[in-house]
């Protein structure tokens, strides 16, 4: 009974709380709006080194919300390796034997590898972009592991710790070499911003790769101490 | 009235179907999904509000885009954290919530 009560009672005020934000949704977008900030983007485009205006909110204008959110992933990615129990992050026991994953291996993980690099590339002058490859990058290596293929670097060691930093250190320098030559945070000198854009993206997408895979594989725990699942003792 | 603002109504509707969600499932990763259908009615509501107002805008669009990042990183790291707990504690929901194992294997 007090049950029945408590989820009416938690139903209604989260239909109040939609409401609440439908309305205000209404309010904003009855406005005309007067934001400048899409003409004022349009009209830097030039300086920003790449044609896609995404990519260049994403790497130039607001370049600093990208190097905290590398950072964020950093910090997850090594809070996760650092929780797993398997002692190497390459266990033969959790790979699967299906031949038909081995079969769909051989076309799939070539073309997906291109496939990234083709999204990286993209990134300058239509959707696509480090993020995108990131991901792409990420499923191949989780495709790879469940079909078996050794991957020595995911080996909590030297390896992996400078894969999951690399991004976030490069984009770090960059931001930090602008400052020494008298300039602001993360501006860019002018006549390097393609060639800088294009090494971030690289190193980013190598780096989310590397974090996004290493939090799949840190995620199975198997100790043979601790009790088996759907057994609780 | 455009289809823009009906997305980002719908992410209205996500948000709040996401904190019923969060306030009354006792599974953990339940609670995991829920959380994270309230983060894409953020995203929905974020991108679909500007585009109403003044076309395709590629600022909260570059936002969302890193909010997503972030969100999948979150997300997994919670997974994690909700493996060792159960691994732990043998339980899939938090401590004094009824029903704490009934909940099944995750």
């Amino acid at each position: 009974m007090i049950r029945a009560v408590r989820t009416c009672f938690i139903a209604l005020a989260c239909i109040a709380f939609s409401a609440v934000l439908a309305a205000s949704i209404w309010a904003i977008a009855g406005d005309p709006g007067q934001g400048t900030l899409p003409q004022l983007l349009s009209e830097n485009m030039s300086r920003s080194g790449v044609e896609h205006p995404v990519t260049a909110v994403l790497l130039n204008f607001r370049s600093y919300d990208t190097l905290l959110e590398i950072g964020v992933l950093v910090i997850a990615g090594i809070a996760g390796i650092s929780m797993s129990k398997t002692t190497s992050l390459e266990d033969p026991e959790l790979r699967t034997s299906d031949p038909l994953l081995y079969a769909l291996q051989r076309w799939f993980i070539p073309l997906m590898l291109v496939l990234a690099g083709y999204l990286l590339w993209a990134g300058a002058d239509r959707p696509g972009g480090a993020f995108q490859a990131g991901a792409v990058l990420a499923a191949t290596g989780v495709l790879m592991r469940l079909g078996g293929i050794p991957m020595d670097f995911l080996r909590p060691g030297l390896l992996l710790r400078l894969g999951l930093v690399l991004g976030f250190s490069v984009f770090l320098l960059a931001a930090v070499v602008s400052v020494i030559g008298g300039d602001a945070f993360l501006a860019y000198p002018p006549d390097m911003t393609k060639p800088l854009i294009l090494v971030i993206e690289s190193v980013l997408t190598l780096s989310i790769a590397m974090v996004l895979l290493a939090l799949f594989v840190s995620a199975p725990v198997n100790d043979a101490e601790d009790p088996e699942e759907g057994d609780p003792s | 009235m455009t289809s823009y603002l009906l997305y980002a109504l719908a992410g209205a509707a996500l948000c709040g179907i996401g904190l019923f969600g969060l306030l009354r499932l006792s599974h953990l990763l339940r609670k995991l999904l829920a959380f994270n259908i309230m983060g894409s009615g953020v995203f929905l509501i974020m991108v679909g509000l500007p585009q109403h107002q003044s076309g395709p805008d590629p600022v909260p669009q570059a936002l969302v885009l890193t909010g997503i990042v972030v969100a999948i990183a979150a997300t997994a790291l919670a997974v994690v954290l909700i493996r060792r707990y159960y691994h732990q504690s043998g339980m899939t929901s938090l401590e004094g919530e009824a029903g704490s194992r009934e909940g099944g294997p995750l």
